[in-house]
C-alpha cells in the first residue's frame, strides 16, 4: 500500500519510538499533519537514566527530554499530553481519545511501549511499593532513597540491578530477591551472572536467588516487610518491583490487529492493517539476523523501528538494520551487549573478570551471535559488525588477547 | 554560556548558544544540528556522537577518559582531533568552539 500521499499521521504513545518516528518523518520531508498522543504528562524523554544517573540525582530533568518544546512547535508537531488513546476505528481510520475526542488518520503509528508486570501478590498496593518505568515513578521513589533505609528489590534483571547499584551507592541497605537460580538468568549466561553477583555482593548488596516472594506486609498502610515463600520475613522501608514488562498491545488487539506477545509487524513496521504501524517495546518484528520474530526492549530497537516506520510511510528506501544492542551501567561498570545470545552452543571469554574488563562471546555452529562486553568497547563495537555479517570465528582466536579486536574483525571479514 | 559552531561535512555552518554544563552533543540535539545521532543519549555507549574538534580548541575541551578513548578507537574515520561530543562539557572556556560532524555516524 502506498501511503506516500499521507496527509494525516497520528502517533499513539509519546516515548522513544514516537519521538524518533516524528523526527524521521519530518526529516524525510513529510509536510502534512503530525500529531503525537501521549498519556504521560511529559514530553518524550529517555528512560535509561531513570535507573541510573537521574535516579541518583546526578542529572537534571531537562536533560531527559529528547527535544525541547520549541522543537515540536518549529516542526509543526502537535503533542497532546496527558491524553490516552482508547480505541482504533479501523474502518473509519480514526483514533479515539479519552474524553471523546477523535483523530482522523491516513497512517497510525502505535508506539505505546510497555508497562511493568504488576507484583501478583497481597500487599502490592501498599504505600512505598514502586515500579520503575516513568519519570513519575522516580519522583515517588527518590525522596525515599535515604541512607540507612532498607530497600527490597524484587527481580534481578537489568533494571533491578541498576537500581540496586544506585541505592547501595546512596547508602541504603539493599536486598535483591530473585526466583531463578541466578541473576540476569533470562538475558545472559552463567559467567555474566556470576560476575554481577560478585560485584554487587562486594558492594554490600544482599542477593537472594532461588527465592520467591510470598507477599508484602504493611503497617499503617505502608509496606513494612517482604515475606518469602519459606515464611521468613525481610523488614523493608520500600520495595521496588522489576519483574519484567508487558507490551501495551491492547489498542491493536481490540481492533483486531494481529498480536502475539506484541503487535506483529513486518520488516517495515507495518501491522496486519496496512494503515497501522507499530514501533518500539510494543511491537514484535522479524529479527533479520536471527531468523525469527521477537520483541526487543531497548533504545536501539525503538530508534531503529521509528526510522523504519517513517521510511515505510514515506515510501523511502528501508534504512539499514543494525544488529540489536543494549547497554547497562552499574557502579563504574559499563556493560555493552550486541546481538541476542539465545541458542548459543559455545562461549569464548576474553580478558579477565577479576580485572573488571572482559567480554563473553556467544557462538552457534561457529558463527558469532552475541557479545556481553564489560568495560570493553572494542569487543562490543567489533562484534556488532561481525554479528551482522554472520562472521565465523574460532573461539580460541576471540579469547587470544594478543590478537587485537581490529585484527580479528579484519580476519573475520576476509 | 558559549557559542558553538557545528560545521557539517559539506561545510554548512550552524552556530548555537549553549549552556554551561550541558554537553556539545546535547546542545546539538536541542538545536536540531544534523550529523549527530547520539543514540544512547550521552551514556558513552554508542559512539554515534563523533565529532572533529577544531585544532585551536583541542587543549580546552579536556582529555578523554579511558572509555571514550576505547570507543573512538573503534569508530570509523577517526582522526587525531576526534571526540565523542557527549563527553565534552560546555563552559565559558569553550566560547567560539568549532566542531565538524563526520559524513555518517556508522
Ligand atoms: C528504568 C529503565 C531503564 C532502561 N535502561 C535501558 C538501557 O540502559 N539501555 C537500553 O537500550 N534500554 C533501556 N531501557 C529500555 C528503553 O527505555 C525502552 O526500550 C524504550 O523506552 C522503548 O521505547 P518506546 O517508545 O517503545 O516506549 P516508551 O519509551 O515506554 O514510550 C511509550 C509511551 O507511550 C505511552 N502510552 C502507552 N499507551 C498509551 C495510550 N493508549 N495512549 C497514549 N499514550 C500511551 C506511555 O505512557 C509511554 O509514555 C530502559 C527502560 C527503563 C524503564
Ligand atoms: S551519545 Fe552515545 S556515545 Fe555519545
Amino acid at each position: 500500500m502506498d501511503l506516500s500521499g499521507a496527509e494525516k499521521i497520528v502517533i499513539a504513545g509519546a516515548g522513544q519510538a514516537a519521538a524518533q518516528a516524528a523526527q524521521s518523518l519530518r526529516q524525510g520531508g513529510y509536510a502534512g499533519e503530525l500529531i503525537i498522543v501521549g498519556e504521560e504528562p511529559a514530553l518524550p524523554y529517555q528512560r535509561p537514566p531513570l535507573s541510573k544517573a537521574y535516579m541518583k540525582g546526578e542529572m537534571d530533568e531537562e536533560r531527559l527530554y529528547f527535544k525541547p518544546a520549541a522543537w515540536y512547535q518549529d516542526n509543526k508537531i502537535e503533542v497532546l499530553l496527558g491524553t490516552t488513546a482508547t480505541r482504533i476505528d479501523r474502518a473509519a481510520r480514526q483514533l479515539h481519545l479519552q474524553h471523546g475526542a477523535v483523530l482522523d488518520y491516513d497512517a497510525l503509528i502505535l508506539a505505546t511501549g510497555s508497562r511493568p508486570r504488576a507484583l501478583p501478590c497481597k500487599g502490592a498496593d501498599l504505600a512505598n511499593v514502586h515500579d520503575l518505568r516513568t519519570l513519575a515513578d522516580v519522583e515517588r521513589i527518590r525522596p525515599q532513597m535515604v541512607s540507612g533505609r532498607r530497600i527490597v528489590i524484587i527481580g534481578a534483571g537489568y533494571i533491578g540491578l541498576e537500581a540496586a547499584a544506585v541505592a547501595r551507592t546512596m547508602g541504603l541497605d539493599v536486598t535483591v530477591l530473585e526466583m531463578a537460580p541466578r541473576v540476569l538468568a533470562r538475558v545472559t549466561s552463567p559467567v555474566m551472572s556470576e560476575f554481577f553477583t560478585t560485584e554487587h555482593t562486594a558492594k554490600g548488596v544482599k542477593i537472594l536467588t532461588n527465592t520467591a516472594l510470598s507477599h508484602l506486609e504493611g503497617q499503617d498502610g505502608a509496606v513494612s516487610a517482604a515475606v518469602l515463600a519459606d515464611g521468613s520475613s525481610l523488614p523493608a522501608d520500600l520495595i521496588l518491583a522489576g519483574i519484567g514488562i508487558l507490551p501495551n498491545e491492547e489498542l491493536a488487539k481490540d481492533a483486531g490487529i494481529a498480536c502475539s506477545n506484541g503487535i506483529l509487524t513486518d520488516r517495515d513496521g507495518r501491522t496486519s492493517d496496512p494503515h497501522v504501524f507499530a514501533a518500539g517495546d510494543c511491537a514484535s518484528r522479524p529479527l533479520v539476523h536471527y531468523g525469527r520474530a521477537g520483541r526487543l526492549e531497548s533504545v536501539h530497537n525503538a530508534i531503529e523501528q521509528g526510522k523504519l516506520v517513517a521510511a515505510a510511510i514515506l515510501g523511502a528506501p528501508r534504512p539499514a538494520e543494525d544488529c540489536p544492542w543494549f547497554w547497562s551501567d552499574q557502579y563504574d561498570l559499563k556493560l555493552q551487549i550486541a546481538g541476542l545470545s539465545t541458542g548459543y552452543d559455545t562461549i569464548a571469554l576474553r580478558g579477565d573478570p577479576g580485572e573488571r574488563k572482559f567480554a563473553a562471546f556467544y557462538l552457534r555452529n561457529g558463527t558469532l551471535i552475541a557479545v556481553d562486553a564489560v568495560n570493553s568497547p572494542p569487543e562490543f563495537l567489533a562484534s556488532k559488525k561481525m554479528i551482522m555479517t554472520g562472521a565465523r570465528i574460532a573461539p580460541e582466536m576471540l579469547s587470544d588477547t594478543s590478537i587485537s579486536m581490529k585484527e580479528i574483525a579484519a580476519k573475520a571479514a576476509a | 554560556m558559549a557559542k558553538i559552531t557545528y560545521v557539517s561535512h559539506d561545510g554548512t555552518e550552524r552556530t548555537v548558544e549553549a549552556k554551561n554544563g550541558e554537553s556539545v552533543m546535547e546542545a546539538a540535539i536541542k538545536n536540531s544540528i544534523p550529523g549527530i545521532d547520539a543514540d544512547c543519549g550521552g551514556a558513552c555507549a554508542c559512539a554515534t556522537c563523533h565529532v572533529y574538534v577544531d585544532d585551536a580548541f583541542m587543549d580546552k575541551v579536556g582529555t578523554q577518559e579511558e572509555m571514550e578513548k576505547s570507543m573512538l578507537d573503534f569508530a570509523e574515520n577517526v582522526k587525531a582531533n576526534s571526540r565523542l561530543s557527549c563527553q565534552i562539557k560546555i563552559s565559558d572556556a569553550l566560547d567560539g568552539l568549532r566542531v565538524t560532524t563526520p559524513e555518517s555516524q556508522h
